[in-house]
C-alpha cells in the first residue's frame, strides 16, 4: 500500500501552531477586542482561532490533505450542515427583535 | 499465536480499497458525531443569546488555569497520536507502543485535571439541582450555564473514556504484532476519533471558558 508518511517536522510545526493559537485566543479573551463598541468582537474572534485550529488538525493530523475525494466531499459535508445548522438558527432567533411582536421576544 | 495480519478481507478488491473504505466510514461515523455535538452548541448558542449575563457570570466561575492547561494536553497527546499512526505507517513497533503509551498518558491526565475541576464544582455547590447557590441575582440562568457545562465536558470525557478503551485495545494488538507497514487501519481510524474529539475541545474550551473574560 502507498502511504502518504508525514514529515515529523510538519506535526511538529502543527502542533506549534496549535499551541500558539490557544496562547492567542486565551490572551485575546482578557481583552475587550470591540473597544466597547463593537459587541461581537470577542465571539467572532475566538470563533475563528477556534476553526483555524480545527482546520489545522483536520487536514495534517487527520490527512485529509492527502486523502482521497470522496474524503474531502464528507468532511464538508459535515461542515456545510453545522453551518446550515447554526445559521438558519440564528438567523430565526437574533432578529425576532427586529418585529415589534411581544411574544416573540428572546 | 495470533494469525498473521492479511492484507485484505475477501469483499474488497486491493488493501488500498479496504483501507480506504475503513476511513470513509469512521469519516461517516464522525459526521454524525459533529451533528451530535453541535446540537449541544447550538443549545448552548440560543441561550447565551437570551441570558448573556447569567453566562457570564457562570462562564468566570470555570478555572481559566486548569482549562487552558488541559487544552494544551489535549493538543499534545493528539500529536502523539500522529506520531503513533505515522510509527505505523513505518512499522516501527516499539515506538508505535511508546506513542500509543503517551497518547494514553495524555488523556488520562485530561479526565485527570477535568476531575478536579468537577471535584471543585461540587465544593463550590455549583453542580445544578436543589443545593446549586452562586451570589448573583441571575441564580436560574447561572444553572441553566453549569447545566450546559455539565452536559457538553460529560459528553466529551465519556468519548476520552472510550478513546482511552480504544487506546489500550490497540496497545495490545501491537504488543502482539497485529498491525504492520502493510495493515495498520485500527491505528488509522482510532487516531481519526481521537483527533475528532480534540477538535471537540478545541470548540467547547472558547465557548464555555473565555466567553466572558474580558467584561
Amino acid at each position: 500500500m502507498t502511504h502518504h508518511v508525514v514529515p515529523i517536522r510538519i506535526y511538529l510545526l502543527v502542533f506549534a501552531a496549535l499551541i500558539l493559537l490557544t496562547a492567542a485566543t486565551v490572551i485575546g479573551s482578557l481583552y475587550d477586542l470591540g473597544g466597547g463598541r463593537l459587541h461581537y468582537a470577542n465571539a467572532v474572534v475566538a470563533i475563528t482561532i477556534a476553526m483555524t485550529k480545527a482546520t489545522l488538525v483536520v487536514l495534517y493530523f487527520m490527512h485529509v490533505r492527502y486523502s482521497n475525494r470522496l474524503i474531502w466531499v464528507f468532511v464538508g459535508a459535515g461542515a456545510l450542515w453545522m453551518a446550515i445548522l447554526l445559521v438558519l438558527l440564528m438567523a430565526d432567533f437574533l432578529t425576532r427583535s427586529w418585529l415589534p411582536i411581544a411574544t416573540w421576544g428572546g | 499465536m495470533p494469525e498473521k495480519p492479511s492484507a485484505h478481507a475477501h469483499q474488497f478488491e486491493t488493501a488500498e480499497q479496504q483501507y480506504e473504505t475503513s476511513t470513509l466510514g469512521m469519516w461517516a461515523f464522525l459526521i454524525t458525531e459533529i451533528m451530535f455535538f453541535g446540537g449541544l452548541f447550538a443549545g448552548f448558542i440560543v441561550y447565551v443569546s437570551f441570558y448573556a449575563e447569567g453566562f457570564a457570570v457562570g462562564s468566570r466561575h470555570l478555572d481559566l488555569t486548569l482549562g487552558t492547561v488541559n487544552t494544551a494536553v489535549l493538543l499534545g497527546s493528539s500529536l502523539t497520536m500522529a506520531m503513533a499512526v505515522r510509527s505505523a505507517q513505518l512499522g516501527r513497533r516499539n515506538r508505535l507502543l511508546l506513542f500509543l503509551a503517551f497518547t494514553l498518558a495524555l488523556g488520562f491526565v485530561f479526565l485527570g485535571i477535568k476531575s478536579v475541576e468537577y471535584s471543585h464544582k461540587f465544593h463550590e455547590h455549583l453542580v445544578p439541582g436543589p443545593n446549586f447557590h452562586v451570589d448573583s441575582p441571575l441564580t436560574q440562568n447561572v444553572q441553566l450555564f453549569f447545566s450546559f457545562y455539565f452536559a457538553m465536558t460529560g459528553m466529551h470525557a465519556l468519548h476520552m473514556v472510550v478513546g482511552a478503551g480504544l487506546l489500550t485495545w490497540l496497545m495490545v494488538g501491537a504488543a502482539r504484532g497485529r498491525f504492520s507497514s502493510e495493515y495498520f487501519t485500527p491505528v488509522e481510524v482510532t487516531g481519526l476519533y481521537w483527533h475528532f474529539v480534540d477538535i471537540v475541545w478545541i470548540f467547547l474550551f472558547p465557548t464555555l471558558y473565555l466567553v466572558a473574560r474580558h467584561q
